[in-house]
């Protein structure tokens, strides 16, 4: 059973570069969904059924700790694993995130492995062809 | 150590570890220079992205349009012949990682600080300028035959300047 990803960050750069270390985990994953910012990304939440969500926190019109903050007040999303990638370090962003149920923490910049390892648990392993 | 040797190999490490990670690529840090005016003109591809808290500045990084695309085409492992919005972005991005690094380590002595979202400029003959007058720490950084700048200032926010709760001294009162 494939599970459907929802990468967010206003960077289409990392957009991409999460979308190629995703494919190259070897988990069971379906469609990737993009979204440039929170707002976005809750429209895409609207309309999927998600099962992962991978966030920036730094982004403008709505950023990730709002997003995290929206996603686990919602209860139908309540479930969703949210992991944050982003730059930002700082123990009080830190500290918000994980108060408000993220899931997990990969600073930028990052390592195929350190995504992987980080996403282990949150997504079933693909079928052997 | 002082909060300009401090900046300085805070600067080279980020640039170093965010190259080798997201690139998986060699740079050697070159020569650190200092300037306290406007910098002369640009040509090419310069991003930069702000600092705001206790201490405020700005962070950049300026490259010619090659290394641009070469930033890019590692980067996002597709080939990129011209600067376009991939380029741009790419940019943006190396430099939030960057000085985003340098802002997390920067946070163990001076406080909470904040990032602005990075902006990007291509063009010729530009010049910039910043309202403040913190001096501006310029590190070369060579990536085999090209090479590119990174650049930082950082000075007590005006409202606080009094109200340091540490003894670094600022940026722009320190001999170079």
């Amino acid at each position: 059973m494939e599970s459907d990803v929802l990468v967010v960050d206003d960077s289409a750069a990392i957009r991409k570069i999460l979308q190629r270390v995703l494919r190259q985990t070897g988990m069971a994953i379906g469609t990737i969904f993009e979204a440039g910012d929170g707002q976005e990304a809750l429209l895409i939440l609207n309309s999927q059924k998600i099962g992962l969500v991978l966030s920036d926190i730094n982004m403008p019109k709505m950023d990730g700790i709002q997003l995290l903050a929206a996603i686990k007040g919602a209860p139908a999303w309540h479930g969703i694993p949210v992991v944050m990638v982003t730059t930002e370090g700082g123990e009080a962003k830190v500290g918000e995130a994980v108060r408000l149920g993220a899931a997990g923490y990969v600073r930028k910049p990052f390592t195929a492995d350190q995504i992987k390892e980080k996403l282990a648990g949150f997504l079933p392993a693909a079928m052997p062809s | 150590m002082n909060l300009k040797d401090h900046l300085v190999q805070s600067l080279s490490q980020a640039v170093e570890a965010v190259f080798s990670t997201m690139l998986g690529a060699c740079v050697v840090p070159g020569a650190i220079t200092s300037e306290n005016g406007a910098p002369d003109a640009h040509d090419g591809v310069l991003s930069f992205i702000g600092v705001a808290g206790n201490w405020a500045g700005t962070g950049s990084v300026s490259c010619s349009p090659v290394v641009a695309c070469r930033i890019c085409s590692q980067m996002l492992m597709t080939e990129a012949t011209a600067v376009n919005e991939d380029v741009l972005d790419a940019v943006a991005e190396l430099t939030n990682m960057i000085i985003g690094s340098v802002k997390n380590d920067l946070e163990l002595e001076l406080g909470p600080l904040g990032l602005s979202i990075p902006t990007v400029v291509f063009g010729k003959n530009f010049r910039t300028k910043s309202a403040g007058h913190a001096e501006w720490i310029v590190r070369r950084f060579d990536w085999d035959s090209d090479a590119f700048e990174v650049r930082m200032c950082l000075a007590p926010s005006e409202h606080k300047a009094g109200l340091q709760p540490h003894t670094l001294e600022p940026l722009n009162q320190m001999g170079a």
